[in-house]
């Protein structure tokens, strides 16, 4: 991730942008800004609203109000033709009638230079993105990461200031779509072009961007880098909609010297720093904790950290991690820990004893 | 054979269909003023005359200014109405296609009938004009279901991904939905032309003292000497369905291969 050579000139900015479709609400009170440069992503659930959000960047969306800015200018009356944006459909929406060289060289009619330069700048492109020599096929003759290819090209042969994707890697099977999610990462630190990516897999979100903005229901719920996100989430609802966490009922006992007291569930009384504490959902106060913050402790391993005991109730193995359901002794609660299988390291089995390792500072309390 | 009796009542039924049709090639080259067998001897004879007629001539030339200008006419409001309802939601969406199907059921005799009645109190006059805007209506609905089909199976994102290239509103229809539609353009132009090719009620009704090639036919069947011409005309309006039918299924193919799209029927 580029972070250290941003600059923070503002690309894109949403100024308490509404959106309704007749009485629905779909996109209510955006307001968040893009860095020049940055890979951005827009993260949540289905029908959240992030299409809508980067169709209004695009322009093919008119909003209800507020206002959305590229590049300091209003986009208010600028069309989408005109915008200096551009996108790479679900779809891909390659023209089927068309050649993969004609494909990528569509948005060129109107450009002065001679046939020639373009028919240069067309073979640069689709080098590329890896697809020398492909020009005189037929569009529709691809295979999906092929069209994939060819839309980016499409887009990216304009030099856009902004580069929008609207779930790109969808339609891909796993291994290519981590192959494109690597080739992404590399165009877009190449070109050094502002990329606003929509998805709803977390992973690919927290793999590929610079920052992230988790949606909910037309609402912006946290927009922050990829491992503050994961360490910092701000809600319980973002928290569980990013990675895995472990969810345990706690009572605040009260404040002392800048520090919190709290009674977990499971684990026992602990004390926190203000800065672990997260708004929660209006329900009762709980602890949250990711699966690989607490490790189960072999033979007769001493630790520093606190500790607590269990009975393992499932096992899952992935080959380099061991996923580990543990009921807590003394509360009907499991948790999820896991473990990378380091060499040596044994591979526990359902109904055996396990002493859990955990720190205060691992844990997130949501109220 | 399991299937024999279903076999018989195919051949049957494809024999009784076709079997009239093919013979009026068989009388248009047959001497004998009398259509019935046994045959007489081979002639030209009756080609040369309805070459040489000159109602004939004039019916035709009608026919094929009506056809081509129905064709045109209908598909141009065709391609509005189907784009809008593939594209677009909006109030009343439902009745205002419905109220455009309609001609599909109304019994033509209805049309015609009221559009005469309408035509004249507003005091205007009949010629192939009045046909034409006839042939219209009822051609419409069959050209907007040929082309509904088409709008609707072209992915939205095509239209949007040119426009964001740059490309103006018209010029994506232009470079990207015309290319797509295109065949089935041609498709339904060629169904508007034949419906109004061999449409008689309407045009009988509406074209004053103008001939259409339906109503001169018509006219002339009760002159058993003209027959044998009217079969010469037949013979010479089947080849050329047959050699339009085939141009067409050959663009629509064509067009299929083209854009690697999925072949879903056709003509043939
Ligand atoms: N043209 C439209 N008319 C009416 N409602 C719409 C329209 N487009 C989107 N919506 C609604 O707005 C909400 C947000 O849609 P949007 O497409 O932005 O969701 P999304 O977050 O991209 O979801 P997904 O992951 O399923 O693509 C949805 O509830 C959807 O039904
Ligand atoms: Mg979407």
């Amino acid at each position: 991730m580029n972070k250290s050579n941003l600059d923070e000139k503002q690309m894109i900015e949403f100024r308490d942008v509404q959106k309704y479709y007749g009485d629905y609400h779909a996109l209510r009170g955006i307001s968040a800004s893009i860095r020049e440069g940055e890979f951005f992503s827009l993260l949540g659930p289905s029908g959240c609203g992030k299409t809508t959000l980067l169709r209004t960047i695009a322009g093919f969306e008119d909003i209800s109000s507020g206002a959305v800015l590229i590049d300091q200018g209003d986009m208010r009356d600028v069309p989408a033709n005109k915008r200096p944006t551009n996108m790479v459909f679900q779809s891909y929406a390659i023209f089927p009638h068309l050649t993969v060289a004609e494909n990528v060289a569509f948005g060129l009619r109107r450009d002065p230079r001679t046939k020639a330069e373009k028919q240069k700048l067309v073979d640069e492109t689709l080098a590329m993105v890896g697809l020398s020599g492909y020009g005189t096929r037929a569009a529709h003759a691809l295979s999906g990461g092929q069209r994939q290819r060819v839309a980016l090209a499409r887009a990216l042969i304009l030099k856009p200031k902004v580069l929008l994707l609207d779930e790109p890697m969808s339609a891909l099977d796993r291994k290519i779509r981590e192959q494109m999610q690597v080739e992404l990462i590399k165009l877009q630190r190449e070109l050094g072009i502002t990329f606003v990516l929509v998805t709803h897999d977390q992973e690919e979100a927290l793999v590929m961007s610079d920052r992230i903005a988790v949606m909910f229901e037309g609402e912006i719920a946290q927009l922050d880098d990829p491992e503050e996100l994961y360490r910092r989430p701000k809600s319980r609802r973002v928290a569980e909609f990013i990675g895995e966490m472990n969810f345990l009922p706690t009572d605040v006992i009260g404040e002392s010297q800048g520090k919190i007291q709290i009674e977990v569930a499971g684990l026992g009384r602990a004390q926190i720093e203000p800065g672990q504490v997260s708004a929660g959902m209006g329900a009762e106060p709980a602890v949250g904790f990711r699966p690989e913050t607490m490790t189960i402790l072999l033979d007769e391993a001493a630790t520093q950290d606190r500790e607590a005991a269990g009975t393992i109730a499932e096992v899952v193995y992935y080959g380099d991690m061991t996923y580990y359901d543990v009921r807590l002794d003394g509360v009907e609660r499991t948790v999820r820990l896991s473990m990378r299988n380091l060499f040596g390291r044994p591979v526990l089995e359902v109904g055996m004893r396990a002493r859990i390792a955990w720190s205060e500072g691992a844990l997130i309390l949501f109220r | 054979m399991k299937f024999s009796g279903l076999r018989t009542y195919a051949v049957l039924y494809l024999l009784f269909l076709y079997a009239p049709i093919v013979l009026l090639p068989v009388f248009a080259f047959n001497s004998g003023t009398v259509v019935s067998f046994p045959l007489q001897g081979f002639t030209t004879d009756w080609f040369a005359q309805m070459a040489a007629n000159t109602t004939l001539r004039r019916a035709l030339t009608n026919s094929l200014i009506i056809g081509g200008s129905a064709a045109v006419l209908s598909t141009v409001l065709a391609m509005f109405a189907a784009r809008a309802s593939a594209r677009y939601r909006f109030r009343g969406k439902a009745p205002v296609m419905g109220f455009i199907m309609l001609p599909l059921v109304l019994p033509e005799i209805m049309i015609g009938g009221s559009l005469l009645i309408v035509l004249l109190a507003m005091g205007v006059k009949l010629s192939i004009l009045t046909v034409i805007l006839g042939h219209v209506l009822i051609a419409t609905p069959y050209a907007i279901t040929i082309l509904s089909t088409a709008f609707s199976s072209l992915d939205p994102s095509l239209e949007e991904a040119a426009y964001d290239l740059g490309e103006t509103k018209w010029s994506t229809f232009r470079r990207v939905t015309l290319p797509l539609v295109l065949p089935a353009i041609i498709s339904s132009m060629l169904i508007s032309f034949t419906i109004s090719m061999d449409e008689f009620i309407i045009a009988f009704f509406l074209a004053g003292n103008e001939p259409t090639l339906p109503t001169y036919i018509y006219s002339q069947l009760r002159f058993p000497k003209a027959i044998p011409v009217i079969l010469a005309l037949g013979t010479c309006l089947v080849v050329a369905s047959i050699a339009l039918l085939t141009l067409a299924e050959y663009i629509r193919r064509r067009g299929l291969a083209k854009t690697g799209a999925k072949d879903s029927g056709g003509f043939l």
